[in-house]
């Protein structure tokens, strides 16, 4: 675990990067945490991706896999990896600042 | 009064599920098992196919007869469950209300969701080992192939037994090995994962094993597309991967009627359930065993086995008006063949990765090392699969818990203590 500043507020975040309580999260932090990501702009779409994560986070506790994601989101997995190059699911999670997607054991 | 149990799916988790509902319920239960067809196949036996090392016939037996004489069974394909009617229609028209309904349909492959995989699979140019014919075509495709790349792709995670890809790649390593051609084949294993297999210590090791026999490794490569006239697979962040046989191992998803059954299954057809308890989330009278569930456990033979133990307990106990034992720990146990008559052996469950020492105990199999006696175990494991496994019989020494003893934890870490952290750091 260690410590970032994003909007001028501290946040926990772990080693990967992934916020460690999602409730720390602000809209304004969202475009900081996709600059480090290589994403320059955040445009409606992304909005809308990362809205959803945090949608599905609440309701189910764990963000969704990207064919999940898909599926209920209407945006095909082509466009979610236009969206997010390399791991839509792990990119949109830790800008929408929710744990990393557990995957399977 | 005697209740009625619904149990949808008779494979695996269905049969040891009804098996053991009914010995130990007899005469207060009248149980129902459902299936689309009578062919009960032994899943673990369709990796040896392609290699000549089972035949086909060998590993199916009829569903029907694996059940106790009392049980019913009802051969058709499910329409929908009713949730609230608390009732299951059958496409061929009958009506089955429930008192306690056991979801237990597995996962279905869907190679159509792969743009070209269906095209590539039609051309002899893609196999799926993963099911019966397409295990038998492979074997035809491996006999007649004499030289060129052979690539082995998950698509997507996840998939039935995770460790079946990397077995299929030790093996045909040894196959081709036998016919003394390997020197002409160029193997690899590509794979969403960032590593051979989805925790950190087994990776490490199955990674290792991979790379000691040549078999080429590409991580987390997505594939969106298999070109079956280009021959390569194309991941959706553009990368590509020759091959001149594919094995793919297509997308998992539920079973199409849990997606005509409102409120019963997520997105994918999964059906959501307390990974404890393995009550559905869709509603109490509901329960969920084996690969159709929306669980972290791997979907495999051996979970369906541990689950299927604190299931009937909590079937009785709702039945009964009593809360539900949140005792199912993820327990997942893998043989993997690596050839050469030697095969690993990993045991794992929700809160612990797969770990090398001994099992059950300090004087059991070795655990994530390569020996003679986990292949003589996997060999053994038919006999045991259709005797004591669907049977439900209890096994002494092999308890639905994951066992601690023989196991070598890390220094850093506590027995007794959650060694990876939650789960969600995964």
């Amino acid at each position: 675990m260690s410590t970032k500043v994003y909007a001028g507020t501290e946040v926990t975040v772990n080693d990967d990067g992934f916020f460690a309580d999602a409730r720390q999260w602000r809209e304004e932090m969202a475009p900081e945490i996709a600059r480090e990501a290589g994403i320059g702009t955040l445009t409606p779409q992304h909005w809308q991706v990362v809205k959803f994560m945090r949608h599905e986070y609440a309701e189910k506790g764990t963000g969704p896999s990207v064919r999940a994601l898909s599926k209920t989101s209407g945006v095909s997995v082509k466009e979610l990896y236009q969206l997010f190059p390399k791991g839509p699911a792990k990119l949109a999670a830790k800008i929408a600042g929710i744990p990393k997607p557990r995957g399977c054991i | 009064m005697i209740q009625q149990v619904v149990i949808l799916g008779g494979g695996t988790a269905g049969t040891l599920t009804a098996n053991r509902l009914q010995r130990e319920t007899g005469g207060q239960t009248a149980i129902t098992v459902v299936d689309r067809d009578n062919d009960h196949w032994y899943q673990p036996g369709l990796l040896f196919v392609p290699f000549g090392r089972a035949r086909p016939g060998k590993i199916v037996r009829s569903r029907a007869q694996q059940l106790r004489p009392e049980i019913g069974y009802r051969q058709s394909p499910v329409e929908h469950v009713d949730v609230a009617g608390r009732r299951v229609h059958l496409e061929n028209g009958a009506v089955l209300p429930y008192d306690v309904l056991v979801i237990a349909t597995g996962a279905a492959l869907l190679p159509g969701e792969t743009d070209g995989l269906a095209e590539a699979m039609a051309q002899g140019k893609a196999f799926t080992f993963y099911e019966p014919a397409g295990a038998a075509a492979l074997r035809d495709a491996l006999a007649a192939f004499d030289g060129g790349r052979i690539t082995v792709n998950v698509v997507d995670m996840p998939i039935k037994c995770p460790v079946a890809p990397i077995e299929f790649s030790l093996l045909a390593d040894w196959y081709f090995r036998r016919r003394g051609i390997r020197d002409r084949v160029e193997l690899t294993l590509v794979t969403p994962l960032d590593g051979a297999f989805t925790r950190p210590v087994a990776s490490r090791e199955l990674g290792g094993l991979l790379q000691a026999k040549g078999i080429g490794l590409v991580t987390e490569f997505n594939t969106g597309e298999v070109d079956a006239d280009g021959r390569r697979l194309v991941s959706f962040d553009g990368r590509e991967v020759g091959f001149d046989l594919a094995v793919v191992v297509p997308v998992h998803g539920g079973q199409a009627y849990v997606g005509r059954s409102p409120g019963l299954g997520d997105a994918l057809g999964f059906v959501p359930a307390d990974e404890r308890t393995l009550q559905s989330k869709a509603s109490p009278d509901i329960f969920v065993i084996g690969d159709a569930a929306d669980l972290r456990s791997s979907k495999a033979g051996s979970v369906a086995h541990f689950e299927g133990e604190v299931l009937v307990r909590n079937i009785r106990s709702f039945l009964a008006g009593k809360p539900l034992a949140e005792s199912y720990d993820g327990h997942a146990n893998c043989f993997i063949e690596s050839g050469f008559g030697k095969a690993l052996l990993i045991d794992f469950n929700y809160d612990t990765e797969p770990l090398p020492g001994r099992f059950p105990g300090r004087a059991g199999l070795p655990l994530l090392k390569e020996s003679r006696l986990n292949h003589l175990g996997k060999l053994g494991f038919q006999q045991f699969y259709w005797h004591v496994l669907l049977p439900g019989r209890d096994m002494p020494g092999l308890a639905a818990a994951m066992p601690r003893a023989g196991k070598h934890f890390p220094a850093t870490a506590d027995a007794g203590t959650v060694l990876t952290g939650s789960p969600r750091d995964e």
